[in-house]
């Protein structure tokens, strides 16, 4: 086909390592292997002295107290420390949580378990353009509530809740306000105590820092929260994460932090044009194309497209030999269920299955945008030539009166 | 996931894509899926009267690159074979050739259903018995 070149555009779900953090790391992996935690010898010192520093660096892109910040293996596990660490420590407040149905599945299913504990979990539908409805959340807020769970921006469509609002309502009503913002930390100014946000989660390696590294912020002062441990066997982390540290993923993420705060505006600015040439592009080349999910209120560098009438997976094999992007059709999994996500957004069945997720990224190119927007052409030109229905659509039938044969 | 070599070469080359005539007498179709299912089919046989052999063949699929290998099989082994010989095509044949993984299968059950439906459609049109 076209260029022999690796054009990455799934940024969302995982950043390449900025080489710059790379070199960070490198020294504490055998230079300075020393346990954090051995507090009676140099070997420790430096590995301390190292995370303090990190987590330093993590809070000041926040703009959080450092003490706040809790390390652990990623966005998953902050995930589930915050919302079934607060669900046992609140016990005796309530047992109520508010969450959405677009959250990640981290949240979701943590939230499922927590109902299987004995918790009451509402899960509040978006409206079509992924963002919630604030009235519905004041409303679903009871007696018994104690958090509120709500992502800074989503990873399927990149669209970003009013948090500040979300902070609001929670505050006003006096329930924990805990944010999933795994997407939106060093990619777009992230700052939970101006919002109200009492903990949140991300992680290093959506962020240019690595993988299995991630941090629960947790508010330190009116109110102190405090979360039942989830890993016990030591009492790091102020006893709320047990483990050795790894020392040279929260150096990693450090230097990652660092790196954003100075480098976001520039960097978010530069993505957001190319996001927008490679959507106005799409959209102009073929018809039928529609964008999922809010474009006022969305992340920089996110595109959600659908291509009406073509499968996604299809298509993505058309260019996946050098393109890497991913589509909300999942054809893969057993369960032959396209993004729940998009299905939230009240998205068609057939219109989920259509769409791709272009991420952007620090790497991403011009020249790597104009081949895309080629190569994502062709490919649903080719799709539309091989679909029955797109021929059906042209011939004029009226697609919503066939009787499909569903399997 | 990897896609095997005969299904790349399937979806990127597809054979016999297109549209026959379905007011035509001696052409069956079948259409089959759902566009929210992620997958349809639309299978086309023209059938020679005297002698039952199916002379042509085409489809048209919206799909994975799997459900778009199946029906190109299908299509190619079709062509040549009387309507009985393609009642006899199973699904576990076109997996084996292309290779398809557990998480693929329904693409070929897909496929067998565009057959079966496209010759159900050939008698109907021609009042043969089933």
């Amino acid at each position: 086909m076209n260029s022999e070149r690796l054009i990455y555009l799934d940024n969302n779900s995982t950043t390449p390592t900025d080489p710059r953090v790379v070199e960070a790391m490198l020294p504490y992996f055998h230079q300075y292997h020393g346990n954090a935690a051995s507090r009676n010898h140099p070997f420790g010192w430096i590995a301390e002295d190292a995370v303090d520093k990190a987590r330093q660096q993590i809070a000041d892109l926040i703009s959080v107290d450092s003490r706040e910040i809790i390390f652990t293996s990623g966005a998953t596990e902050s995930d589930n420390l915050a919302l079934k660490g607060v669900f046992e420590m609140y016990k005796r407040k309530g047992n109520h949580i508010v969450t959405l149905t677009t959250e990640h599945k981290a949240v979701l299913d943590s939230c499922k378990k927590i109902e299987k504990m004995g918790g009451e979990v509402t899960y509040l539908e978006v409206n079509s353009d992924g963002l919630v409805d604030l009235q519905k959340l004041e409303d679903a807020i009871k007696e018994n509530t104690i958090l509120v769970s709500i992502m800074w921006a989503n990873n399927e469509t990149g669209v970003i809740q009013p948090m500040k609002e979300i902070g609001e309502i929670c505050a006003k009503k006096g329930v924990l306000f805990m944010s999933d913002a795994t997407q939106a930390v060093g990619k777009i100014p992230v700052d939970p105590k101006s919002i109200g946000i009492h903990l949140m989660a991300f992680t290093g390696h959506k962020m240019y820092g690595p993988k299995g590294v991630g941090a629960l912020f947790v508010n330190r002062k009116s109110p102190r929260v405090k979360v039942t441990s989830q890993i016990d066997g030591g009492g790091h982390e102020r006893g709320m994460r047990s483990g050795t540290l790894n020392v040279p993923g929260i150096v990693g993420l450090g230097k990652a932090a660092e790196i954003a705060k100075k480098e976001m505006a520039a960097e978010a600015d530069r993505l957001s044009k190319l996001r927008d040439k490679l959507e106005s592009a799409l959209y102009a080349n073929m018809e039928e194309v529609y964008i999922n999910g809010n474009t006022d209120h969305r992340m920089p560098h996110v595109t959600n497209i659908s291509f009406k009438h073509v499968e996604g997976e299809g298509l993505m094999m058309t260019f996946n030999q050098n393109i890497g992007v991913s589509s909300g059709s999942a054809c893969t999994s057993a369960s032959l269920e396209p993004s729940y996500v998009l299905i939230a957004l009240g998205l068609g069945d057939d219109l989920a299955h259509s769409s791709l997720r272009f991420s952007l990224g620090r790497f991403t190119t011009e020249e790597e945008i104009d081949i895309t927007i080629k190569q994502v052409t062709d490919g649903v030109n080719h799709m539309r030539d091989l679909s029955p229905i797109w021929e059906m659509y042209k011939d004029g039938v009226d697609l919503d009166s066939v009787v499909w044969a569903s399997h | 996931m990897a896609y095997s070599e005969k299904v790349i070469e399937h979806f990127k080359r597809p054979k016999n894509v297109g549209t026959l005539d379905k007011e035509n007498k001696n052409v069956g179709t079948g259409l089959v899926g759902a566009p929210e299912c992620g997958d349809v089919m639309r299978l086309q046989i023209e059938v020679d009267e005297q002698s039952n052999i199916i002379k042509d063949a085409k489809f048209k699929t919206f799909g994975c690159g799997s459900a778009i290998a199946s029906s190109s099989l299908a299509t190619e082994w079709l062509k040549g074979k009387s309507i009985d010989e393609a009642l006899s095509i199973d699904n576990m044949d076109i997996v084996e050739e292309l290779a398809l993984p557990p998480v693929k299968i329904h693409c070929s059950v897909l496929a067998e259903d565009a057959i079966k439906s496209a010759i159900s459609d050939y008698k109907k049109k021609n009042s043969i018995e089933e």
